[in-house]
């Protein structure tokens, strides 16, 4: 384990002299030597641009580029590479479904089912077609144990018109995994097409696209210990296939004519323009990295719940928002703290190394729900210690003390 | 030195002209919207001298401090003088270092107090912008 922190040269930082304590990892992960050295290597050794190049360097860039696709579409299971897009981003993966998928789909009236824990990029591509288009949202609420309410969620989606599941894999507030297959499995049945928002998930859980049987799924390198400004869209062939192209451009066509063009194949035809190539590379280093330690993350994981768990319940100044149970939890952690507001609780503990997020964490929505204006979020991850979380909490209780 | 020094906590928990105020005759609220702080604020103004302030709002405790201590020193001061204060001024009434990132959580109340004032004359309000390039 010492080894594997030892990997992340950022780690080892102090900050006002105090040793780095990163607890915002579902904000961004941080990024191990492999794939700093694989960005760096592509840059140093191999930059040129993909596809169409007829020279060396360029077939060099083109193949890492797909063998980076491939890594990712094993990953996820997904049946073939070109059911892999690359984009910037969770957050552009979920736009271009609106746009591309949406646009030609949804009409006036018919309905998109939405959960309450969504951050606002899987919110507002729907509300934008609501105002576009006209269609319904419809959102599923939380029970009293912060997890999705699966009755309601069936009679919202046993509706007619129901066009669209789009639902996160795990809320970047909450901490809960989502149970996303009973309600992947009722969308089915009844023809409802399907997007996973894997921003948080993708990072806690193994994904299999074939086994849930969504039709979409979205993520970001970045959270998964890759480089930022890259991300995918994973999509069911048969729909991509009957989706227009989204941005115009270079690599997306196949022709171009004067007054016309026609667009190139899948998955070309949804990356137009010169795309991250390094950062792609970057993702691929970042899985290698993942699907080898995967067990290690994951029983790490675990025992850092249970520790923070345990540790938060000792002290009744700071309330939890999320579940207590550690089974089907990320070790992430929102909770107010009593008599403090949550942006000077992150100030006061950054300036000591504990690097915190405040605010409402892109989930509006889900804050107002719960009457809150804003929370404090620690969000681990396998890197993390028990002896950090120690020190977190003593910090914390300082802070507490302070504006008694 | 530190940024929530004894006085910053003392105005967050003890806010000195806190409430609503009945026969005001000017009234403005702003909210620093990446953040969530908001201030409403109350004033009774006469000959265009400051009577009466009374403010409400709910944020970190620089933005809640803040408010409560600006508010101490804009009594029966002139809508001129009270426009001509800018974050050189705030930053001596708070006495701590302001960072960067608390920079907006500090001018939350200036911007407040000057934008009333500003909208009562008829003038462009004031945006973050015009502080921060001071
Ligand atoms: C659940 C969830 N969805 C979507 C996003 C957006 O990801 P990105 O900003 O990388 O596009 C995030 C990031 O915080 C997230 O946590």
């Amino acid at each position: 384990m010492n080894n594997l922190r030892q990997q992340f040269p950022i780690l080892s930082q102090k900050i006002n002299g105090q040793p780095l304590v990163y607890f915002d990892n579902a904000a961004t992960a941080q990024k191990p030597q492999a794939v700093l050295d694989a960005i760096n290597d592509f840059y140093t050794k191999y930059n040129s641009n993909v596809h169409r190049s007829f020279n060396p360097l360029g077939e060099k860039a083109t193949q890492l580029y797909e063998e980076a696709r491939q890594k990712v579409a094993q990953f996820i299971n997904a049946k073939s590479a070109p059911e892999i897009i690359f984009t910037s981003g969770t957050t552009e993966s979920i736009n271009l479904v609106a746009q591309a998928w949406g646009q030609r789909n949804l009409k006036k009236g018919d309905r998109v089912v939405i959960s309450i824990a969504e951050h606002h990029s899987n919110f507002v591509p729907w509300l934008q077609l609501k105002e576009e288009v006209g269609i319904e949202i419809d959102v599923i609420p939380l029970s009293n144990d912060y997890k999705l309410d699966i009755k309601k969620a069936r009679t919202l989606l046993q509706q007619n018109n129901v066009k669209l599941l789009a639902i996160t894999g795990c809320s970047n507030v909450l901490g809960e995994i989502t149970n996303l297959q009973p309600l992947l499995d009722e969308a089915r049945e009844r023809g409802i097409v399907t997007l996973v928002d894997a921003a948080q998930l993708i990072a806690h859980e193994k994904i299999d696209v074939q086994k849930l049987g969504c039709d979409f799924l979205a993520f970001s390198g970045h959270k998964l210990f890759g480089p930022t400004g890259i991300g995918v869209l994973y999509a069911r062939k048969e729909l991509l296939e009957q989706m227009p192209a989204w941005q115009g451009g270079g690599e997306m066509i196949q022709e171009v004519h004067q007054d016309s063009f026609t667009v190139n194949e899948l998955p070309h035809r949804f990356e137009a323009g010169t795309p991250n190539i390094a950062g792609a590379v970057g993702l691929g280093a970042a899985i290698d990295f993942v699907m080898e330690n995967f067990d290690i993350i994951k029983k790490r994981e675990q025992e850092l719940t249970e520790y923070f768990l345990e540790k938060i319940n000792q002290l009744d100044f700071i309330k939890l928002v999320g579940g207590q149970e550690s089974k089907n939890r990320a070790p992430v952690f929102s909770f107010t703290i009593d008599g403090v507001h949550p942006h000077d609780a992150a100030d006061i503990l950054g300036e000591r190394g504990i690097i915190l997020r405040a605010g409402h964490h892109c989930a509006q929505p889900l804050h107002e729900s719960l009457s809150l204006e804003a929370t404090l979020r620690a969000s681990l991850s396998f890197y993390n210690t028990t002896e950090e979380i120690d020190k977190f909490f003593k910090e914390l209780t300082l802070v507490y003390k302070k504006f008694q | 030195m530190d940024l929530y020094s004894q006085n910053i906590i003392d105005h967050y928990k003890n806010p000195r002209n806190r409430g609503r105020l009945k026969d005001g005759n000017l009234a403005h609220n702003e909210a620093n919207y990446s953040c969530g702080d908001k201030l409403s604020v109350d004033l009774k103004v006469e000959n265009e001298v400051i009577k009466v302030f009374k403010f409400t709002g709910g944020g970190c405790a620089i933005s809640q401090a803040a408010m409560s201590i600006l508010g101490e020193s804009i009594k029966n001061k002139s809508i001129d003088e009270i426009l001509e204060l800018n974050f050189s001024n705030i930053k001596k009434m708070l006495g701590v270092p302001i960072s960067e990132r608390r920079l907006k959580c500090a001018l939350l109340g200036l911007m407040t107090i000057q934008n009333a004032l500003l909208k009562k004359q008829g003038k462009e309000m004031k945006k973050w912008t015009d502080y921060i390039e001071e």
